[in-house]
């Protein structure tokens, strides 16, 4: 029933493999990174012909656990020259597990101008010419619905995929068929782009729940993760009413809220932009407007809330805290409906919202965008869509628009922007932000748990004691949660009930009948991670990039006046089960 | 003393007229901890998960100062 489905884009030939024995017990990140390694000639030019682009579901992808059915895209980034995996959620990644595909290889290149899209049925694939070229994610969506239904699941790349962009992300529509779940980050659009594959259609019919070893098992392990992600009050409730944009308040207080493109830890106007604001608002235009929306199916957390216009009609979901940050605070704007159209935008062009949204604001670090001017912000991401120069460079995400616009303060590691936690004021996310083999990313490693919201323990953000320990602990455990196809937001119940971890293990072994422990956990996570950094090793990035710009380290940050002052031998431990060669 | 109170979500429930931008400017005893401002005001110790005294994570038994910037929050998460 498991099978890879290998897709030519030069031959047009669609053919189903079995799965080799060395990728057995692997899904969702563990995958693509050890497709990529494998299969990736790791000093390949990222947007040429011997990249390849994969998507795999996670390992309880098509299962009844809670929220376990994220979808993993990986290649080489043309955007940090490394390895990547971006994960997203929507209905791909659950139909692609029902119709028993554990990984979707794409290869080769059509033909410079060509668009092809990629119809999925059971048992069936095909390359068809594909009309939609020039189209953005949701005019695209809305065709391919027309002709194929509701009941399927798109995956595609609006116009910065189709130009090549770097920040290009890959959207998979959600389960009201919006094409607003993307696989945000490292450019994976460009690689779609750059194969001349617009589109995946996903057709689920005939398709089936994974078979169980152990079904009653199964389904006891099932309903214990489920009760510790009800029962937790950022799982349960928290997220659901406020969004992960709860967070600009509290990283405002904690002055680790970056502001003007990192030159202060504190916004004025952090309450304009605010979950609490984001729900307020969205009751108060009630309409098509929710609080509390799930974006796959089986998820319980419903982070992803809907935002109506004043009229009630719907504008977009509400806008994650990364996106919030990056156009507000960071860009000096506090206009929620105006952040609102970015992130819109931002869906339909089909591009990563924090590496625009930082771009943007290094972009008015260098003159070319007046500071907060909500105006100009809206006419540069109209550009994006037009392919105007400026569009162009700021598509193409934070490093390109520094390097531009002669910005000396350029908040990217790899090539790939940080995200929305100054690393001098929470400490253990900038270990993360520099040592991940992704790039700049909070997710890689979520330190700010500990360093700030008293998930995991307690860790104080200022200090750099403990934070190399802190970070590499979260990094091989996130490798694991990405392998699993779990939400990383499940990670809060994971941290704080031992519980939540021991079902994840349960489900795994009821389902493949493995007799696997927590240990066993940290190993797949370790292994994950050491693929990764070989893989970049080969590809000629070395340790010496695991490191932040030096602004991080040379300037203090107000309020607390902090620099980072975590030193890069402690740096280069992060990973210390892996030998450097000399 | 004089203290600026901030509060977060939930816990905004609790304080009627309780205004997001302003906050609360309250005038308490000398030497007050961070407990007993919160059973002042009336906010649930058992939903107060993090509380910052001046942006640094502070734990009920610690006394606050004159000028002092307090904010309680419950459990909050995101990413």
């Amino acid at each position: 029933m498991f099978r890879f489905l290998r897709v030519n884009m030069a031959t047009k030939a669609c053919v189903f493999e079995d799965v080799p024995q060395e990728y057995a017990g692997l899904g969702g990140r563990a995958l693509t990174s050890t497709i990529v390694a494998r299969e990736v000639p790791p000093t390949c030019t990222p947007l040429g012909p011997h990249n390849k682009l994969v998507f795999a579901p996670g390992l309880l992808g098509a299962t009844n656990s809670p929220n376990s059915n994220r979808l993993s895209v990986g290649c080489k980034s043309p955007l940090t020259d490394g390895i990547k995996e971006s994960n997203a959620g929507g209905q791909p990644g659950g139909h692609l597990a029902k119709l028993g595909i554990l990984a979707i290889i794409v290869e080769e290149m059509a033909a410079e101008g060509e668009w092809w899209q990629l119809e999925i049925d059971k048992d069936s694939a095909r390359l068809v010419p594909c009309e939609l070229g020039g189209l953005n994610n949701f005019a695209a969506v809305e065709k391919l619905v027309e002709k194929f239904g509701k009941e399927c699941s798109y995956i595609t790349i609006g116009r910065a995929g189709e130009f090549k962009l770097t920040a290009a992300s890959i959207a998979c529509t959600d389960r009201e068929l919006r094409p607003m779940r993307h696989a945000g980050r490292g450019g994976v659009g460009a690689v779609m782009g750059s194969k001349g594959l617009k589109a995946i259609v996903v057709n689920p019919a005939a398709g089936s729940n994974h078979p169980l070893e152990d079904e009653k098992a199964f389904r006891e392990a099932s309903k214990r993760f489920a009760k510790a992600l009800t029962t937790h009050p950022i799982c349960g409730t928290g997220l659901a009413e406020y969004g992960t944009a709860v967070l600009v308040n509290i990283l405002h207080e904690a002055g680790g809220l970056p502001t003007a493109n990192f030159t202060v830890g504190q916004f004025d106007g952090h309450e304009g932009v605010s979950g609490e604001k984001l729900n307020a608002l969205t009751k108060e235009r009630g309409g098509e407007g929710s609080v509390a929306h799930g974006c796959m199916s089986g998820c319980i957390i419903r982070c992803s809330g809907l935002l109506a216009d004043k009229k009630g009609k719907f504008q977009s979901k509400w806008p994650e805290y990364e996106t919030l940050w990056a156009f507000g605070p960071h860009s000096g704007i506090d206009d929620l409906d105006a952040i609102s159209r970015y992130d819109y935008m931002c869906d339909d062009i089909g591009v990563d919202t924090i590496d625009v949204g930082v771009a943007v604001g290094v972009a008015m670090a260098g003159g070319a965008i007046p500071y907060g001017d909500t105006k100009a912000v809206l006419r540069v991401m109209e550009e994006i869509s037009e392919g105007t120069p400026l569009g162009r460079v700021i598509g193409c995400g934070t490093a390109t628009t520094g390097r531009v616009f002669g910005v000396r303060r350029v908040p990217c590691v790899k090539g790939q922007s940080l995200p929305a936690y100054d690393p001098r004021a929470v400490k253990g996310v900038g270990v993360t932000y520099a040592t991940t083999p992704m790039g700049a990313d909070h997710t890689a490693g979520y330190a700010v748990a500990t360093n700030i919201l008293n998930s995991g323990g307690k860790l104080d953000p200022l200090s750099p004691k403990g934070q190399v320990e802190l970070s590499r602990n979260l990094q091989i455990a996130t490798a694991s949660v990405d392998s699993v196809g779990l939400c990383l937001f499940t990670a809060f119940a994971l941290l704080d009930n031992p519980d939540a971890l021991a079902a994840v293990v349960d489900m795994l072994n009821a389902k493949f009948g493995w007799k696997l422990t927590g240990d066993d956990v940290v190993t797949l996570g370790q292994r994950v991670l050491s693929t990764e950094v070989d893989f970049n090793r080969r590809a000629g990035i070395t340790i010496a990039a695991d490191r932040l710009p030096d602004f991080f380290i040379d300037e203090k940050l107000p309020p607390h006046n902090t620099t980072f002052d975590i030193p890069e031998e402690e740096l280069h431990q992060t990973f210390n089960w892996i030998e450097e060669k000399k | 003393m004089r203290l600026h109170i901030k509060l977060s979500t939930t816990l905004r429930d609790y304080v009627s007229g309780y205004e997001p931008e302003r906050g609360l400017h309250l005038e308490v005893p000398e030497g007050m901890t961070v407990g007993e401002l919160a059973r002042h005001i009336g906010l649930p110790l058992e939903e107060i998960k993090i509380v910052m005294v001046n942006g640094r994570h502070s734990e009920a038994d610690d006394a606050m100062r004159d000028g002092d910037r307090v904010a309680f929050f419950p459990a909050v998460g995101g990413g």
